[in-house]
């Protein structure tokens, strides 16, 4: 038997422009990806969201702080109320940080220069949805490519929802505490800079982005089943 | 109503864009210190008093114009032109 393909949904907004590269990541590591349209008023039936990275409305006023308004994001907000999985990916991360699904805002990075590069991250939570294919502590190349990207948590933001953090000299944007990916309290929401999706092949540089995207869809196809029995 | 809002980053909070934008007025030889960058939204308000436009423009604040984990704001009104 072969195992299902749950439907994780790739958000599309005015702007995006690794929608495509994520759902390709993700029906290379056992999803059926479903772009939605950010004008959607409903969220379609699915077991998964990923917010993709982009510049929606141009980054225009703070990013990510306009796409929050978008029709679609209160079935986001439903949808995570519920414990589903949903992953931001860098605009996304900053688009779930404005809408209040997760802790904190990004800022124009530190060196007010654009970074491009692969990364080293550490991971510091293993035990969530988007990370449990991973190792506690295992290092993982994936690239960034962002201006903005420096993380500020708020007032005591606890140790316990950094998932992610850059490894020792190697923070590429002046985040915090090295933060290169936090989840909400739950743990079933999480917004990360890097760029999972352009990491799942290994003749491209890394696969370890392969690990964050199948946790993902393992997560995705759990709730799948438990929604059909 | 025309109103004028300031968003600023909070005191206490680093700006590397001030920082930079005083290094370069330097560099042109002037003597300035603590440059901050924040941003001006300049926005006609349909209100019937000052106190209701002023309660509209704070809820735009709050909700839109600044982010207040990082940024303050200050909301200037032209009252005369109600």
């Amino acid at each position: 038997m072969t195992e299902r393909r749950p439907r994780v949904a790739v958000l599309v907004f005015p702007g995006s422009n690794d929608d495509r590269d994520a759902a390709w990541a993700l029906s290379a590591v056992g999803a059926d990806p479903q772009l939605v349209w950010h004008a959607e008023p409903k969220l379609p039936r699915v077991d998964g969201v990923v917010l993709p990275g982009g510049f929606s409305y141009g980054d225009y006023l703070r990013c990510g702080a306009i796409a929050r308004f978008a029709p679609v994001m209160e079935g986001v907000a439903d949808f995570a109320a519920d414990g589903g999985p949903v992953l931001g990916i860098c605009n996304g991360f900053q688009i779930l940080c404005e809408a209040g699904l997760l802790p904190g805002v990004l800022r124009p990075n530190q060196s007010l220069s654009f970074v491009c590069r692969d990364v080293p991250l550490v991971v510091e939570r293993a035990d969530t949805p988007f990370t449990a294919r991973c190792e506690l502590g295992e290092t993982l190349t994936i690239p960034v490519k962002h201006g903005e990207g420096w993380y500020h948590p708020p007032d005591d933001f606890p140790e316990e929802q950094i998932a992610l953090r850059y490894a020792p000299g190697e923070n590429p944007n002046g985040s915090e505490r090295d933060i290169a990916g936090v989840v909400n309290a739950d743990g079933n929401v999480m917004g990360l800079m890097p760029h999972p999706e352009h990491a799942v092949d290994p003749l491209l540089g890394s696969g370890d982005g392969g690990l964050i995207l199948a946790s993902l869809v393992d997560a995705a196809r759990e709730r799948s089943y438990s929604r059909a029995s | 109503m025309r109103a004028t809002v300031l968003v600023r980053p909070k005191g206490g909070i680093l700006d590397p864009q001030g920082e930079a934008v005083e290094r370069s007025l330097r560099q042109l030889g002037f003597e300035v210190g603590e440059a901050r960058v924040g941003r001006v939204i300049d926005l006609e308000v349909d209100a019937s008093s000052a106190d209701e436009a002023r309660s509209q423009l704070e809820r735009m604040c709050e909700n839109l114009l600044a982010n207040p984990l990082i940024e303050s704001y200050e909301i200037e009104l032209e009252e005369h032109s109600a």
